[in-house]
């Protein structure tokens, strides 16, 4: 079996989700051939090395300066010409914005179908059993695939990544690829998101709900989120009363994220919102109202003013992290 | 212009989840249009309000689902179809649902479709960017904003939370994302009319197709609950002492920091 792997990197820097699809394709076969596929507009030898390290076989770039930016178009040109060459058995991505955006159209453009979204992978002997979330969380189905192409999209920190091993070679080729009629145009980027961490691959995320009260009672929370490396997101009840953007905002509408640390602040736990985070490994609930939902599903609980804990909660850190 | 919304009926998101048998139980549901399908319908009144044409919400689904058609209508769109596969698909995928959607537009002119991003129930993403692609028509998923002028489109598309700033051309499919406006309520006056605008109902053959044509290429084999969360522990005394407590019990007990 040979199995393709999209990686994908920003700002230069391979996303760690690139090595957690060069482990979810070991779990649909752990004998398979696995062969990464860059894009990108610059020399992508070193970066090819670092899948590799991780667990690939080998590694075909395709550079190209209209691959500069992810564009569907541009993307899926030179994926779908690494594709024709292969002629793999499976394909693995991550499901992040570029994921979601491109394998729709590969998936389409070969025919087959698309499994998104994994959470989990077993091979059962005889072919691979794919979970995912449905209804944000709610419930989780297992699919297979019934015919032609094995391909996936898995969500970000939940398939850990193997160990990376320095000692692992193999080739990194590269594809020269015509890249063209990009009919799509990005013409600018405005950066606004938390710098550093995204929401759906943090480890740690602080939350904050109503009971924040305004957008400058959110700054006890990033000074929290950043002690401990995390981000910093948001229920719809703060999003709606525009104490911060929409981007933030984790539920059922919104992001589902399953971080091993959840902090919700300020959040009384609307069922809309579980559905975004209830598998989160530790839940910590901090609310004046000792009612509050958030405190069904929360691991630890403390019934309070928010403004007084996370100041202390942050001095507390500081001197022991 | 010639415009089309892609829509699909969801449970409602209030509804708790009840599984038997390896399948959800939908009897008792409550549903409604799926929630980010309705900032598309919102934007397509309002680029028609701009711009002139029609908007036609279409759906693949089965009786049921002429009821979140007719919100659309008392929303303000035009037309209406139902594409009622009750009879010929037992278990559609996201395949299925893009190749009944692709034959029934192969001989529209559409200028602009819009869709949500995702459905919150089986939440793919795939559908639009499917059509697209074998349309042949550029698409833009999770946009945030939609200005056209005559053939050029600009357009926010969020992602992960930066915006970028993208110019197209139409024909153009977008899926939309939160943020992009504020879904009306239907008006009486709106529900009133919206019994009298036209709902069609088609079916695979009307679309010359057969059931292997559609046939999913993925199966689900089972649906299961994640495992109920218990309530955990209400810390108590001094707030210092309780912020205390808590660093220690996320290092030594659950082992996150």
């Amino acid at each position: 079996m040979k199995l393709l792997v999209i990686g994908e990197a920003r700002d230069g820097e391979l996303r760690n989700v690139t090595f957690e699809a060069v482990a979810a394709a070991k779990k649909i076969d752990s004998d398979a051939e696995i062969v990464g596929v860059l894009c990108g507009s610059d020399d992508l030898n070193e970066s090819g090395q670092e899948v590799i390290y991780h667990g690939a076989d080998r590694v075909v770039t395709v550079t190209h300066d209209n691959l500069e930016s992810y564009t569907s178009e541009g993307y899926s040109q030179a994926v779908m010409a690494v594709i024709e060459d292969e002629s793999p058995d499976g394909i693995v991505m991550g499901h992040t914005a570029i994921g979601k955006d491109l394998t729709p159209k590969l998936a389409a453009k070969l025919g087959t179908g698309l499994i998104s979204d994994a959470t989990d992978i077993e091979n059962d002997g005889d072919k691979a059993v794919f979970t995912r979330p449905i209804y944000s969380g709610k419930a989780f189905e297992k699919k297979v695939m019934t015919s032609g192409l094995t391909f996936a999209t898995i969500r970000p920190n939940n398939i850990p990544a193997l160990e990376r091993d320095a000692s692992r070679s193999g080739d990194v080729t590269s594809k020269e690829v015509d890249v063209k009629d990009i009919n799509t145009v990005i013409k600018d980027v405005i950066r606004k998101a938390s710098e550093g961490v995204d929401l759906s691959e943090a480890n740690v995320i602080v939350a904050g709900g109503r009971g924040v009260k305004s957008a400058e009672g959110f700054e006890p929370l990033y000074e929290l989120a950043d002690i401990l490396g995390g981000a910093v997101g948001a229920s719809r009840g703060a999003c709606d009363a525009e104490y911060c953007d929409y981007s933030l905002q984790i539920g059922q509408t919104g992001k589902v994220v399953t971080p091993d640390l959840y902090i919700a602040v300020g959040i009384s736990g609307a069922i809309q919102h579980l559905a975004g985070m209830s598998n989160s490994k530790v839940i910590v609930a901090i609310n004046k109202d000792p009612e509050a939902n958030i405190f069904n599903v929360a691991d630890y609980g403390i019934v309070g003013d928010i403004f007084e804990v996370i100041p202390k909660l942050t001095e507390e850190l500081k001197q022991t992290v | 212009m010639n415009i089309y919304v892609l829509l699909k009926r969801t449970f409602d998101t209030e509804e708790k989840i009840i599984v038997s048998d390896g399948r959800i139980e939908d009897e008792s549901a409550e549903y409604i249009i799926n929630p980010y399908d309705e900032y598309a319908v919102e934007e397509a009144i309002k680029q028609r309000d701009e711009h002139g044409g029609e908007v036609t919400v279409i759906t693949v689904g089965d009786e049921e689902s002429e009821k979140q058609l007719r919100t659309a209508l008392a929303m303000g769109a035009d037309k209406a179809v139902l594409i009622n596969t009750e009879d010929d698909v037992e278990d559609g995928d996201q395949f299925t649902t893009a190749q009944i959607l692709h034959a029934y537009f192969e001989d529209k002119e559409a200028d602009l479709i819009l869709g949500g991003n995702v459905a919150i129930d089986e939440a793919s993403g795939q559908v639009g960017p499917r059509l697209a692609e074998s349309l042949g028509i550029n698409y833009v998923t999770t946009i945030t904003a939609l200005e056209i002028d005559s053939d050029t489109a600009k357009i926010d598309k969020d992602v992960e939370g930066d915006v970028e700033k993208i110019e197209t051309s139409l024909p153009l499919l977008v899926t939309c994302q939160q943020g992009l406006n504020e879904p009306r309520y239907p008006s009486l006056p709106g529900i009133m009319k919206a019994k009298k605008k036209p709902l069609e109902e088609l079916e695979l053959d009307d679309l010359d197709l057969d059931e292997d044509d559609v046939e999913a290429k993925t199966e689900t084999i089972d649906v299961f609950l994640p495992p109920e969360k218990e309530a955990g522990r209400v810390l108590e005394g001094e707030i210092d002492d309780q912020v205390k407590e808590l660093i220690s019990l996320l290092k030594d007990d659950a082992k996150v920091l």
